[in-house]
């Protein structure tokens, strides 16, 4: 639905020159929702504004929904009208709402249909529509700044979908909202997604949003996307820095000479009570760091950090037994293990351990 | 001068003097408004980013403000005799007036617009709207509150350039003030135009005042 190839924009700040986007490849699915995650100045921002060319790419090309943009484009700085055409289907929803607060709630909405020249009536049932389907038929009347930053993304969701986009863009939309309100918000969205099929590609700063909305995620890092895949494909993929910060489990190991190997369970393996199975066949004491079991994109999926008695070469045979069992095991690197949180900017200290 | 003497003098002064400032504060705003907001959308970073065509305009703008108006009025007396017939009188004054008053106008306006959220400006072209609805439809109605209050300071301004007007063949309560004021030593006369003139700033002040409050309550306040 969106594709981006060799997406690069270089900005020109004082004669020196930023690179906010590397060659970006992305490639969202239609029907999915797809989390972009990463720090702040990491080109998040630049990336979602090519995707509908508010920001110029300086090279690499976008297509949304079969449409070639930069080619729409031209040379100019202005938008030209088959541009205009394609924005008015591309739905976008900003972190600071931008609402007019000169305008009712009702009129915020209807402003995208004034643009497309749709007229009062039919206008006014499409705009009572929309506020109806977020869930805020009652305020249509009322000016934004009598609204909770909760109620005034979901104008602006309403208004974003005026156009019946295809494709819904949000620029950090939930990062101005308390965690209840967020999650309120990322609801809506998923139902939006579910309901009209509607294709979200999403930037965020926060690992639960992905964790609680997305498919399918990317992380960025200065201007390039190191990881991407499904959520569930991440999960899978042994050294997934994004897994990783997913789903991370912590618990310092007790001591010098043993082994620390994070499991991951999802699926079948999830019912099986293979830790116990480990202990019996090897007869080896396993003590647990760490555990959590949580919903990624709608699965259930457990995370487990344990220690193995012994260097890493004794415990070969039994954490290939894990990996028999259909779990993923990992062997944590270096210990205490690195605290998690926020992407850093040094690689999560585990080491990709091929199966043997 | 008796009161009976003074009375028409009076009002006819009033009546030229808002005559005036009437007239030349609708030109100024047409004038000015387009002028400053080309200020501002030509400017660096702006949607219709020209360098040349900013600076051209900052350039006029800015000579057009630092020319003390009594030079300027002087100055254009053939202009305004080639657009008026005449450079006597109140409907001659609107030239100069205007004129005087469109580049202070003009910064007034790039000030308001440049105020209104870029986020805005963003979320319209996201929609697909084109320069002129930005304009239409965010930059003027976001920043109404201050254009009226630039529109207030503009007429009082005009109220003083009128004044001075009144020394180059203008008519009105300037004029009125130097010619038996001033060359008359009537001190009572002076006093009462002075007065007049500082109701009537007053009252236009308190006009704009309102008007502004209105609009910038709209859509702020609290249920």
């Amino acid at each position: 639905m969106i594709t981006t190839s060799g997406l690069t924009k270089v900005y020109q700040s004082r004669g020196r020159e930023v690179t906010a986007l590397d060659g970006v490849d992305l490639h969202v699915r239609e029907g999915e929702v797809y989390g972009v995650i990463g720090q702040s100045g990491a080109g998040k921002s630049s990336l979602i504004r090519c995707v509908n060319l508010l920001e110029r790419p300086t090279a690499g090309t976008v297509t949304v929904a079969g449409q070639d943009l930069t080619a729409l484009a031209g040379r100019g700085r202005r938008a030209g009208k088959e541009l205009r055409r394609a924005r008015n289907r591309i739905g976008m929803v900003f972190q600071h709402f931008n609402l007019l607060d000169s305008r009712t709630v009702r009129d915020n909405v209807e402003l995208p249909l004034e643009i497309l020249g749709i007229s009062g009536q039919a206008r006014t049932r499409k705009a009572l529509e929309l506020l109806d389907l977020v869930g805020l038929a009652d305020k249509a009347k009322a000016y934004p700044a009598q609204l909770s930053g909760g109620q005034k993304q979901r104008v602006g969701i309403a208004r974003a979908l005026a156009g019946d986009p295809k494709v819904l863009l949000s620029d950090e939309a939930t990062s101005a909202l308390d965690p209840e309100t967020t999650r309120s918000i990322l609801q809506l969205l998923r139902d939006l997604n579910q309901e009209l099929g509607l294709t979200v590609l999403l930037i965020t700063h926060e690992m639960d949003v992905v964790k609680t909305v997305c498919d399918s995620a990317a992380l960025m890092r200065k201007g390039r996307i190191v990881e991407s895949g499904t959520v569930g494909g991440l999960l899978a993929t042994p050294g997934s820095e994004l897994a990783h910060e997913l789903f991370p489990v912590g618990g310092a190991p007790s001591g010098p000479g043993s082994t620390v190997v994070d499991v991951t369970f999802h699926g079948e393996a999830a019912a099986q009570p293979v830790i116990s199975q480990l202990s019996r066949t090897y007869n080896i004491d396993i003590s647990i760091l760490g555990a959590a079991m949580d919903t990624v994109g709608g699965k259930q999926i457990g995370r487990m950090r344990i220690e193995l008695p012994g260097p890493f070469d004794e415990n070969v045979v039994p954490i290939g037994f894990l990996r028999e069992q259909g779990l993923q095991a990992e062997v944590v690197d270096g210990s205490p293990a690195a605290p998690t949180g926020i992407p850093s900017q040094t690689p999560a200290a585990i080491t990709k351990e091929v199966a043997k | 001068m008796t009161w009976s003497e003074m009375q028409p003098l009076l009002t006819q002064g009033t009546i030229d003097t808002l005559y005036m400032v009437l007239w030349s504060t609708l030109v100024t705003v047409v004038g000015g408004l387009p002028l400053g907001i080309l200020l501002v959308l030509t400017d660096k970073g702006g949607l219709l980013q020209n360098t040349v065509v900013n600076k051209i305009v900052g350039v006029i703008v800015n000579i057009g403000r630092s020319l003390p108006f009594i030079i300027l009025l002087i100055a254009l007396i053939p202009f305004t005799t080639w657009v008026v017939g005449t450079f006597i009188g109140p409907s001659a004054m609107i030239v100069p007036l205007a004129i005087g008053a469109i580049p202070f106008f003009a910064r007034l306006v790039e000030t308001a617009v440049r105020e209104v959220d870029h986020g805005l400006v963003e979320a319209v072209q996201s929609m697909g709207g084109s320069i002129p609805t930005i304009v239409r439809k965010v930059l003027l109605p976001q920043a109404l509150p201050s254009l009226v209050s630039g529109v207030t300071t503009t007429v009082i301004v005009l109220i003083g350039y009128s004044a001075m007007a009144g020394a180059v063949g203008g008519e009105g309560l300037g004029s009125k003030a130097v010619t038996y004021g001033f060359q008359r030593f009537d001190d009572q006369f002076m006093l009462i135009t002075v007065a007049l003139l500082i109701v009537i700033v007053t009252v236009v002040q308190l006009i704009g005042d309102v008007a502004g409050r209105l609009l910038a309550r709209r859509g702020r306040t609290t249920t």
